[in-house]
Order: structure tokens, then C-alpha cells, then sequence
């Protein structure tokens, strides 16, 4: 580290003006070059084994139009709110900033309740990860980034606490800053499953 | 699981390793009690997040590790000796070249590499320490308990057994019952997530810390190299992160991914891991070549030759390291148009290298060369390797390979690049900055003496070994019958294996003679060395660089020699020197991910559950966290100064 750990920058937003945030924010972006290799690797999963349904249902068989639609709207809705949190953050304006961090926060919580309901139907059904390879590699893909979500969530909530306890600082708006990429991440990740696994499935 | 078949019994080799282990282990609490020396190891490396301690704890627990696989090896050796030997059986021979593939790999040459870049690649870009520090103790100790995880499976619960590679279905549920994959699967993800964190850590170190004038083309090759491999790094390793968990499912969870009913397809596991395990082997390989290029330069007190045309070679080598792992088995029946894509592009990779051979021998000539013992392993390196990378262009023509292909052939190519590679490399790395580590020289005697006893013990082990693949003898075969020919030149391989076994303690003992009578280091550049790593004291001072050195070309520190003669630091220069906290976060956390991954192999959830949370109360500990570091005052660091350059 050294001096330029500390080399503070007036003319950068709040987010990039120590130099330790500058680091923070290339190696996460980095980090997200990585988790696009790890679902490359869940989609090429999937689109090898998604017809090999074995004795189970097949994906038109089994897709429910209505949650994943639902679904689909919460998060993209979640996406821009997640923006504007940011805008506000540029301005300043703590208490804006708070307000739509907390509605990405609960559309965000909308989206797992779906995709949760969404689950629940499906093992109903007899539908489990156990039943074929088709339905291990969907549940694994559709789940983890799940769990991403849920994570972005708790994660998010560890920030507005931090927010509220230390006011808007150079540290914690990068901590937004970054939670911010994390979850448009998560986003553009379901729009390749919305489209690679839902659309695809119910039209072959 | 029944208690009886939780400790590996019936075993007499396994009773002595039982044994072996407590009395190490009373041992190490009793010298650590005897001695106090409890808080020392807690506050000076446990919590530690200096760089270099952790280069240092990277490269002891990759000797360990190198121990521990050259036994494994050196058995399978014994019972191929001669035909129908009845030392081992064939159970005990799968379990015993699985583990040794696997700890050689992942737990010998990446730490090795892992290590040596830690120490020395902050310090030849001027930088004080690495951009997260903190990350960095993580991996380390992530690293640590994932190979602690992998090696107690041999005592407890029972060793994989399915090669390491882990091709399903051998390695499903199906056909191996017991928790030995379980254990592949798991210590390899928990050190896979660490080695992943170092790539980025290490990735924007080099792009963002480099001390004022060091453009990217003034960069030491070495970190070049390391540069080129966290890329590696960052996109190879999360298929093998997904190709595990995947397993993991299949395996604990009853999922269908790889199986052989209800749709599962096992060669999709030998796609995922070969698209990771390409890239891997020249994850190793990478630095390897950056190690070369310092020492030959070096100690042929030249600039390296075609530096351009190395750094452009490095880039077109990873490139190609990701198109080409359907070589891996293109006895897999992919058909002539596949196969011949991925025949031509492995081929390819020979350019590149060719080109770095080329460099080296260029740089060589005419220079004053230096016969030390680190350029001895870089000069056995160019013929060795040369001759494994022949045989891989005959492995890559795909209708040959249908010959070639899991006989001993296939063993000896790897080899010949792994260890006349990477072996070789961290034996010169080791020798070359063992000085800045430990602030003496390994004794060149002794030095010499493991060289020319493993160089010629490695080519009598592995040189006959392309010709027993020739006449037939295939790969993971325990035994085979006499009358086959087979005998003399089995023969002659396992006394090159004893060569290197030998090789290897006197290595040991050149530690330890080298601690107690070793020549000290006092100038901080015992090798008239060219980049920055040698402007620091031997060992260096815990900020390594007092004030930020400045570069003016390639081969900073020889330039400023030649022109300041050396690096000077006045004391009205000096700055209070921000530094970071230690933590004894990284290190319990990783505990804990050693308690979740035991629970998930033996399926005791509710531990496995335990261990998570305690991961997960790491991580929002660590969110809360408000420590900034610390200032070391100038006063402080003018005392240090003086103290490490006494008797420069
Ligand atoms: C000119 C460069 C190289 C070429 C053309 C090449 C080609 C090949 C081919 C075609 C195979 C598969 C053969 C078979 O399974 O039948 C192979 C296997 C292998 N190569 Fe190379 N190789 C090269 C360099 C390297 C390097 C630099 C390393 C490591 C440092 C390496 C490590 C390995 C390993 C570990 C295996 C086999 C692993 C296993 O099956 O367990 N190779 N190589
Ligand atoms: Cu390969």
C-alpha cells in the first residue's frame, strides 16, 4: 500500500477518490470477469444436458409462463432503482440514496419469493435436482444465481446499516458503488436465463 | 458411516502414518510450549498479511507437499519395479496415484509458484505490498486447510481413488462408494476459491501499484509472466469451481449431471475439467518461463534477449491454452473435424514456445555466464523441456494419439514439461531468492550436488519411459506379467526415482545446513541481480522500499547502479509509511471452511451448516470492520533502515 493508499482525488466522485477504493473497485470488476466465466459455465452446463430429460418432464412441460414473467419484471424494475440509488448518491443526498436502495432491497425480495414459489411447484410436481440431468443443470444454473440475489440482498443490508451508522463517506459509497455492479451483474446474468432457458424451453 | 470405517484401517503402512502423525503433532505442541513460542507464531504468521511471510509459508507447506507426493511417487515406483509385485494392491495403487497427481499439481507446484510470485513480485514493482492484503492471508490460509482437508482423507474416511482427473463415471457415486472423491471434490474447491482470489489480488497489484516509470514494457519478465497467468487464473478457475460443485451435487446430493441414467453424460466432466486443467498446466508453466528469463539474465549479466517477442509469446500461449483441451481425448470419438481443429491449434502452441527458446539461447550467447546452481536448473531446463514439448506435438496429431494415448508415452511427455518445467523452475527460484527470503545463500555445493542428482535421476526415471509406452505398457496399470520385456526399463526408472529422492534430501539438508553455516546476505544483491526485488535489504524490511523507487527502463535496478550506483535513500526524503493491520480473521475463517467441507464429506450437515455460519460471521465481521492500517512514523523507519543495512 503506502502513501498512495491514501492519495486522495477532489476531482473523482465520492466512490473512486482514495486510492484503496480505486483498487477495490478494478478488482471487483475483475471479480466479476469471473463469475461471467463461472455462469458461462453453468450455461454451456445447461444447453449440453437440457434435452436429456430421462424419464422426468420435459422444459415445455414444466415452465410456468406467469411466475417467471413476474419474476423477470421484479428484478429489471430492481435494476433501474438500483441506478437511481446511485444518481442519488452523486447528488449527495443521503436520504434518497437510502429510500431506493431499500425498494431495490424488497423488489429484490420479491424476485425470491417467486423464484422460490416457482421451485415449490416444480418439486410438487416431482420435479427434484434428482430427477434428470435436465433438472439438475436447470435447478444448479436458476439457482445459483439465487443465491447471488439473496446474497446481493443480505449484502445490501450490511451497507444501508453502514450508511446509517457512518453517513455518507468515501468508504461507504464505494461499498455502494460496488454492491451496485453486483447486483446490474445479477441482472443481465437473468436476462441470459430468461432467454437461454425460459423463452428457449417453451419454444423447443 | 460406521465408526470403524471413519479411521483407514488394516493397513500396516497406514498404522505407521497413524503413529507418525501424533508424534509429529505432540511434537510440535511440545517445542511450541517448551519454547513459548505460541504467540510468536500467532502474531508474527498466522495473522500475518505481509507478503512475503506468506511467500514464505506458501513455499514450506509446497516442500511438504513435494515431500508427500514424491513418497506417493516413489511407492509406485517400488511396485512396478518388476513384474507381478505383490507391494501394493490394486486399490491401494489407484488411491496412491490419485493423490499423487492431485497434491503435485495443486498442492506442490501452484503453491511453489504461488509463493515465489507473493515474495517477489510486489517487491520488483516497487510496491510496499499487494493491493489486498488481506485477500492475500485469506488465500493462503484457504489454500492451507483445502490441503489439509485432501490429506487426511488417507487416514480418515479413506483417499480418492479415481485418478486426478476424476473422469465420471469412475468417479460417481456409482462406482466409487466411499468419501475419498467427496474429499477431491471439496479440499480442491476450498483451495481453488483461494488460488482464484490471488489471481485477482495479483492482477490488479501489477496493473495498479507499479512504482512511477515502470510502464507495462519495462515490467521484469517475471511479473509479466504472473500478469499473463492471473488472467489464466481469473477465467480458467471458476470451471473448475463449477466443474466441483457439480460433482459435489452429483455425488452428495444425488443429482444427474454426470451420471449414466435419467440423462446425465460423463464426458461432460472431462470437458469442464480439461477446459480448466489446460489453462492450469500453464498456469504452471507461465511463471515457470518468468523465473528462466530472471535467472538467465541474470547470470549471463545480459538484458534479456527479444523482450517484446517474449512478452508477445507469453500473451499468444495463454490465448491458445484455452482452445486446446480436447486433445485431452480425442480417443473420445469427436470425430475427424474436431479433432483435426484441436490437433492444429495444440500444435500451434509450439510456436510461441519455440520463440521463448530461442530467446533464451539468444540471451546466453556470448554473455558472462555464471555456472550458480539457480542457472544450472535454468540451463537444464531449455534440452529437458525441449524434449517434452517434441513429444507433446506428437501427442497433438490426433491419429497417433490413438497410439500414444494413456500409455507411458503420455506419462513421460508430462513430466518432461512438469518437472523439467516447473520443478526446475522452483528449484532455481528457490535458489535464485532464497537470499531475500531468508537473508542467506543456499550453499552452492550442496546446491549443485541435488541438481546434477535429480536433473540425471529425473532423466534416467522418465527418459525409458517413453519407450516402455511404445511397447505397449499403459498408464495406472498396478502391475503387469513378466515376459512382456517390460522389466529392464522399469527397472531403470525406479532407480532414477531414488536418484531424485536422493536429490530432494539433500536438498532438505541444505536448509538446514545452509540456516546454521550459510554465507549471510548483507548487501541485499548477492547476484549483481538487475530488478527492483534486489534494491531491498535481504530479507527486506517488513514496508520493503523505504521511499518508492523510481524507474527509468528495463532492468530498473541494474540501470540504477550503472548510472546512481544503486538506490540511494536520503532520510529528509522520508514519510510516515501506511501499513495494514494484521488479522487473525483469514486464518479462522478458513478453519471454518475446513469444518463446513469435512461435514459435507462425510454428509454431516448439521456441521457442515455450523461451518458456514461461521464463514458467514467472518464475512460480516469483516463488512463492519473499520481499520484503516497503520503509520509507520519516520522515526521508526530510519531505526530500521540502519538496523537492516548494519554492515551493507
Ligand atoms: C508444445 C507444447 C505441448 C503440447 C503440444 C502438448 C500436448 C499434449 C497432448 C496432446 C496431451 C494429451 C495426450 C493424451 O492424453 O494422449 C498432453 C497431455 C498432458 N500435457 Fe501436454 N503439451 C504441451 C505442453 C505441456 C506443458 C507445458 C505442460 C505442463 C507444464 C503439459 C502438461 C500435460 C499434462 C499434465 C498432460 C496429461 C494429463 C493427464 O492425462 O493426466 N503439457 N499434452
Ligand atoms: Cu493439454
Amino acid at each position: 500500500m503506502g502513501e498512495a493508499a491514501h492519495r486522495y482525488d477532489e476531482t473523482m466522485p465520492l466512490e473512486y477518490r482514495t486510492q484503496e477504493s480505486r483498487l477495490n473497485i478494478l478488482g471487483f470488476w475483475i471479480f466479476l470477469g469471473a463469475e461471467v466465466a463461472l455462469f458461462a459455465t453453468l450455461f454451456a452446463t445447461y444447453l449440453v444436458l437440457f434435452q436429456r430429460t430421462g424419464s422426468g418432464p420435459t422444459a415445455g412441460e414444466l415452465f410456468e409462463v406467469k411466475d417467471v414473467l413476474i419474476e423477470t419484471l421484479l428484478l429489471l424494475t430492481s435494476s433501474f432503482t438500483c441506478g437511481l440509488a446511485i444518481f442519488e448518491m452523486r447528488r449527495g443526498r443521503m436520504s434518497g440514496l437510502i429510500a431506493w436502495l431499500l425498494v431495490t432491497l424488497l423488489l429484490g425480495a420479491g424476485f425470491i419469493t417467486f423464484e422460490l414459489r416457482e421451485f415449490i411447484h416444480y418439486v410438487h410436481e416431482g420435479a427434484t435436482m434428482q430427477t434428470s440431468a435436465f433438472l439438475s443443470s436447470f435447478f444448479v444454473l436458476v439457482g445459483t444465481h439465487g443465491a447471488h440475489v439473496s446474497l446481493g440482498i443480505a449484502w445490501m443490508i450490511l451497507i444501508i446499516i453502514q450508511l446509517l451508522q457512518r453517513g455518507l463517506t468515501a468508504k461507504t459509497a464505494r461499498k455502494v458503488f460496488i454492491v451496485s455492479l453486483y447486483w446490474h451483474f445479477l441482472d443481465v446474468v437473468w436476462i441470459f436465463i430468461f432467454t437461454l432457458v425460459y423463452l428457449l424451453g417453451m419454444v423447443i | 458411516m460406521k465408526w470403524s470405517e471413519f479411521f483407514v484401517t488394516g493397513e500396516p503402512l497406514i498404522y505407521a502414518a497413524d503413529v507418525a502423525i501424533v508424534l509429529t503433532m505432540i511434537g510440535i505442541v511440545f517445542v511450541l510450549t517448551y519454547f513459548k513460542k505460541w504467540k510468536w507464531l500467532w502474531d508474527e504468521w498466522l495473522t500475518t498479511v505481509d507478503h512475503k511471510k506468506i511467500g514464505v509459508m506458501y513455499i514450506i507447506c509446497a516442500v511438504l507437499m513435494l515431500f508427500r507426493g514424491g513418497v506417493d511417487a516413489l511407492l509406485m515406483r517400488a511396485q512396478l519395479t518388476a513384474p507381478n509385485m505383490k507391494f501394493l494392491d490394486a486399490q491401494h495403487y489407484n488411491e496412491i496415484f490419485t493423490t499423487h497427481g492431485t497434491i503435485m499439481i495443486l498442492f506442490m507446484a501452484m503453491p511453489f509458484i504461488i509463493g515465489l510470485m507473493n515474495i517477489v513480485v510486489p517487491l520488483q514493482i516497487g510496491a510496499r505490498d499487494v493491493a489486498f492484503p488481506y485477500l492475500n492471508a485469506l488465500s493462503f490460509w484457504l489454500f492451507f486447510f483445502g490441503a489439509l482437508l485432501f490429506n487426511i482423507s488417507f487416514v480418515i474416511g479413506g483417499s480418492p481413488d479415481a485418478g486426478w482427473t476424476a473422469y465420471f463415471p469412475l468417479a460417481g457415486n456409482e462406482f466409487s462408494h466411499g468419501v475419498g472423491n467427496n474429499y477431491y471434490a471439496v479440499a480442491l474447491q476450498i483451495s481453488g476459491i483461494g488460488t482464484l482470489m490471488t489471481g485477482i489480488n495479483f492482477l490488479v497489484t501489477i496493473l495498479k501499484m507499479r512504482a512511477p516509470g515502470m510502464t507495462l514494457m519495462r515490467m521484469p519478465m517475471f511479473t509479466w509472466t504472473i500478469l499473463i497467468t492471473c488472467v489464466l487464473i481469473i477465467f480458467a478457475f471458476p470451471v473448475l469451481t463449477v466443474a466441483l460443485a457439480l460433482m459435489t451435487f452429483d455425488r452428495v446430493f444425488g443429482t444427474q449431471f454426470f451420471t449414466m441414467a435419467n440423462g446425465g453424460m460423463s464426458m461432460l466432466w472431462a470437458n469442464l475439467f480439461w477446459i480448466w486443467g489446460h489453462p492450469e498446466v500453464y498456469i504452471v508453466i507461465l511463471p515457470s518461463f518468468g523465473i528462466f528469463s530472471e535467472v538467465v539474465s541474470t547470470f549471463a549479466q545480459k538484458r534479456l534477449f527479444g523482450y517484446k517477442a517474449m512478452v508477445g509469446s507469453i500473451v499468444g500461449i495463454a490465448f491458445l491454452s484455452f482452445i486446446v483441451w480436447v486433445h485431452h481425448f480425442f480417443t473420445m470419438g469427436a470425430g475427424p473435424a474436431v479433432n483435426s481443429a484441436f490437433s492444429i491449434t495444440t500444435m500451434a502452441i509450439a510456436i510461441p514456445t519455440g520463440v521463448k527458446v530461442f530467446n533464451w539461447l539468444f540471451t546466453i550467447r556470448k554473455g558472462k555466464i555464471r555456472f550458480t546452481t539457480a542457472m544450472l536448473w535454468s540451463l537444464a531446463f531449455i534440452p529437458n523441456f525441449v524434449i517434452g514439448g517434441v513429444t507433446g506435438v506428437m501427442l497433438a496429431m490426433a491419429a497417433a494419439d490413438y497410439q500414444y494415448h494413456n500409455s507411458y508415452f503420455l506419462i513421460a511427455h508430462f513430466h518432461y514439461v512438469l518437472i523439467a518445467g516447473t520443478v526446475f523452475a522452483c528449484f532455481a527460484g528457490l535458489h535464485y531468492w532464497y537470499p531475500k527470503m531468508f537473508g542467506h545463500i543456499l550453499n552452492e555445493r550442496l546446491g549443485k550436488w541435488t541438481f546434477w542428482l535429480f536433473m540425471i535421476g529425473f532423466n534416467v526415471c522418465f527418459f525409458p519411459m517413453y519407450f516402455l509406452g511404445l511397447m505397449g505398457m499403459t498408464r495406472r496399470m498396478y502391475t503387469y506379467s513378466d515376459g512382456l520385456g517390460w522389466t529392464p526399463l522399469n527397472v531403470v526408472a525406479t532407480v532414477g526415482a531414488v536418484l531424485m529422492g536422493i536429490g530432494f534430501i539433500v536438498l532438505c539438508y541444505n536448509i538446514y545446513y545452509s540456516a546454521r553455516y550459510g554465507e549471510r546476505d548483507m548487501t541485499g544483491d548477492p547476484w549483481n541481480g538487475r530488478t527492483l526485488e534486489w534494491a531491498t535489504a535481504s530479507p527486506p524490511v517488513h514496508y520493503n522500499f523505504p521511499v518508492t523507487p523510481v524507474v527509468e527502463d528495463i532492468d530498473a535496478y541494474w540501470v540504477m547502479k550503472k548510472k546512481y550506483g544503486g538506490f540511494h535513500v536520503k532520510e529528509e526524503d522520508l514519510k510516515p509509511i501506511h501499513m495494514p493491520s494484521n488479522s487473525g480473521r483469514p486464518f479462522w475463517m478458513s478453519v471454518a471452511f475446513f469444518v463446513a467441507g469435512f461435514g459435507l464429506v462425510f454428509k454431516w450437515f448439521a456441521l457442515a451448516i455450523a461451518g458456514a455460519l461461521f464463514i458467514v460471521l467472518g464475512l460480516i465481521l469483516r463488512s463492519f470492520e473499520d481499520d484503516d492500517g497503520y503509520y509507520i512514523p519516520v522515526d521508526e523507519i530510519k531505526r530500521m533502515e540502519r538496523a537492516a543495512r548494519k554492515g551493507a
